[in-house]
């Protein structure tokens, strides 16, 4: 037995299920009950291998999911996990979505930002929310939960840059439209989570529309709970993993460096897109 | 150097960024001190490099570091936009390196340099840490002296094997003061399900509240062996933990796990928390408190 003090250590689970969601984008279920919010993390730790964020894609009483993109070399280790093995878990982590005060939740993901979103998505319907799901990728075979979302009752649009299913071009443009031809009746606010030029595209369709919206960002994370300061961001100095991930649009705009630069692990700034 | 409040910002802690210790001082922080800085471009080690356990945190982040040339915009950035005093932490693996990079950093005007000759996670690459042998401490700290005109403090170690022969050769090389203590250790925590360490490094610094009655003893003793002022780190967490702390004999606290522990607000918590003590205490300045747990005669014999 351990005794119960406040830590940050990692828990031990089994992998329950792992289901393949999308090209290169696969789930894993844990059974156990976490207690997060929507837009919540965890820290998925490979004993030797490294230790690195994700949000929670789904939660009920008993279970919860991550949803893993291969992207380099930790990712390409969780693919290689089988059901039944054991990893760590931490958390959860950060600040999550607020959504109970509106009437309307507007749901722009792109690629695997839809992780945390599915996630808001499922609590908002079960709170009798309207919700709206705006998915995009580059192509049909990249878009995560298709079968999940299409069987809930939340309106879905996917869009994908070369037309190869759903509506062809960008998820801020159906953004954009959606919220021109908007009635304005009942409260709305916008939830985004995905690659960082969307991101800051929906900063500036929402502030000049004026409408409410919260963001999901990335920073390189270390510690995962407000100490080592790796993932503050300028110039606010805010800290993604615990001030964030989720932020409100007024935060967001005033993050200086959101879609220009952000930092490597040692510390230095690069440009946006660049991979070292 | 005058700080604003007895709180100080501990190297490490929220420091990799200037805006984040902007936003420290912004919450009160007496002071803010950088994550050590260094020369060359390091990514520190692989994750975990940080774990709280049941009685303190643990952590071998591996000196990550930009290179001292985004060092220094992080500084000066820090500098010209922060309310609280910035000290420059340096660390570096020679003598001379030390001198190069107080050199650079003196540029950047922080209000004073810390010289980490202390860290315990970066044994494999650098060797013993300085501060465990009187002469390589001081060799660091001439150094450093040799290439700046600020106000230096020698950031000392608890896992030194007489810490008052440490403080006074660095007193000798011309150290303004002293901060103790960097982190305890190594130690290291096992995942008994994997059957493997849990921090990528296997081993880390210990601090936090299993840190405090060492770090307690450690300035006890430095008070009495040295004239310097002495910045007391180590578990700071609480306005007791902090007085207890001067009265034996620091002038300021350095605060790190705390903010784990209080929150970022951790800083004002602590200067109120402080000054309730000294209201009911019949306290009016902090100076009335620094060393009062010695004997007198202690303070006088040495
Ligand atoms: C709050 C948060 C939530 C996230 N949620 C998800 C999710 O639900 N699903 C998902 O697939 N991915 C998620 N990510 C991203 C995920 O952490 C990275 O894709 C993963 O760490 C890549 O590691 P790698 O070794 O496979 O790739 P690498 O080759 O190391 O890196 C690929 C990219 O991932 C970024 N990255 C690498 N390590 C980290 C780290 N420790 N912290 C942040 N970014 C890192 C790199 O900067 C780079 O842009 C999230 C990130 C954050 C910060
Ligand atoms: C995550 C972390 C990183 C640290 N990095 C440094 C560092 O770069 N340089 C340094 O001199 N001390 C470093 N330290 C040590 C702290 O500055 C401090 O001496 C120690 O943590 C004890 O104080 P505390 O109990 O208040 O945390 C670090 C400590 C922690 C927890
Ligand atoms: S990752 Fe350490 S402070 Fe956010």
């Amino acid at each position: 037995m351990r005794l119960v003090y406040n830590t940050e250590l990692p828990l031990m689970l089994r992998i329950e299920r792992i289901a393949d969601e999308a090209e290169d984008i696969k789930t894993l279920v844990f059974m156990h009950r976490l207690n997060s919010r929507p837009g919540q993390f965890i820290m998925l730790w490979l004993p030797r291998i490294d230790e690195k964020p994700f949000a929670v894609s789904y939660q009920d009483t008993d279970k919860f999911a991550i949803t893993v993109k291969s992207v380099g070399e930790f990712s390409e280790a969780v693919h290689r996990l089988k059901p039944g093995d054991r990893v760590g878990i931490r958390g959860p982590y950060g600040k999550g979505f607020e959504f109970e005060l509106y009437q309307h939740v507007l749901i722009v993901a792109g690629g695997y930002g839809a992780a945390p979103l599915s996630f808001l998505a499922n609590q908002a319907m079960l709170q009798g929310k309207r919700v709206t799901f705006i998915l995009g990728a580059k192509k049909a075979s990249h878009l995560p939960y298709l079968n999940r979302l299409s069987q809930a009752h939340v309106k879905l649009i996917t869009v994908t840059e070369d037309g190869s299913t759903g509506i062809r071009g960008l998820a801020t443009e159906v953004l954009a439209r959606i919220l021109h031809n908007h009635d304005r009746t009942g409260s709305l606010s916008v939830y985004a989570c995905g690659p960082e030029a969307m991101l800051k595209a929906v900063v500036d369709i929402c502030r000049n529309l004026h409408v409410a919206a919260q963001l999901s960002l990335e920073r390189y994370i270390k510690c995962g709970f407000g100490i080592c300061g790796q993932c503050c961001v300028d110039e606010l100095g805010i800290r993604i993993c615990k001030e964030g991930p989720v932020v409100d649009l007024e935060t967001a705009a005033s993050i200086t460096e959101l879609g220009v630069y952000k930092r490597t692990p040692s510390g230095r700034r690069i440009a946006m897109g660049d991979k070292k | 150097m005058k700080l604003r409040n007895p709180t100080v910002l501990a190297s490490g802690i929220l420091g990799v960024t200037g805006s984040s210790l902007v936003n420290v001082a912004r919450h009160g922080a007496g002071a803010v001190t950088t994550k050590s800085i260094g020369l060359n471009e390091r990514a520190g080690h692989k994750n975990p490099i940080l774990l709280a356990f049941d009685a303190g945190l643990i952590n071998a982040v591996g000196l990550p570091c930009p290179g001292i040339e985004e060092s220094l915009y992080e500084l000066r950035y820090a500098v010209e936009n922060s309310e609280a005093p910035v000290i420059a932490s340096l660390f570096a693996s020679t003598a001379s390196e030390f001198g190069v990079v107080a050199e650079r950093v003196s540029r950047a005007k922080p209000a004073m340099i810390e010289v980490n000759i202390s860290c315990p996670n970066v044994a494999s690459e650098f060797g013993r840490p300085f501060a465990l042998e009187a002469t390589s401490a001081a060799r660091a700290v001439e150094a450093v002296q040799a290439n700046t005109r600020l106000p230096i403090v020698a950031k000392l170690s608890p896992n030194a094997n007489n810490i008052c022969d440490i403080a006074r050769a660095v007193e000798e090389a011309g150290a303004d003061a002293v901060s103790a203590v960097n982190t305890l250790g190594p130690g290291m925590i096992i995942d008994i399900h994997s059957a493997k360490p849990i921090l990528c490094n296997k081993t880390g610094g210990i601090s936090g509240p299993a840190l405090r009655p060492i770090a307690l003893r450690c300035v006890y003793d430095i008070y009495k062996a040295v004239d310097l002022p002495i910045i007391g780190i180590g578990g700071i967490d609480s306005g007791e933990a902090a007085i207890a702390m001067i009265m034996a004999g620091a002038r300021a606290v350095g605060i790190g796990s705390g903010i784990y522990y209080r929150g970022i607000d951790v800083f004002s918590s602590v200067c109120k928390e402080i000054q309730e003590f000294m209201d009911h205490g019949g306290y009016s300045r902090i100076d009335e408190m620094i060393g009062i747990a010695h004997e007198k005669e202690a303070r006088n014999q040495k």
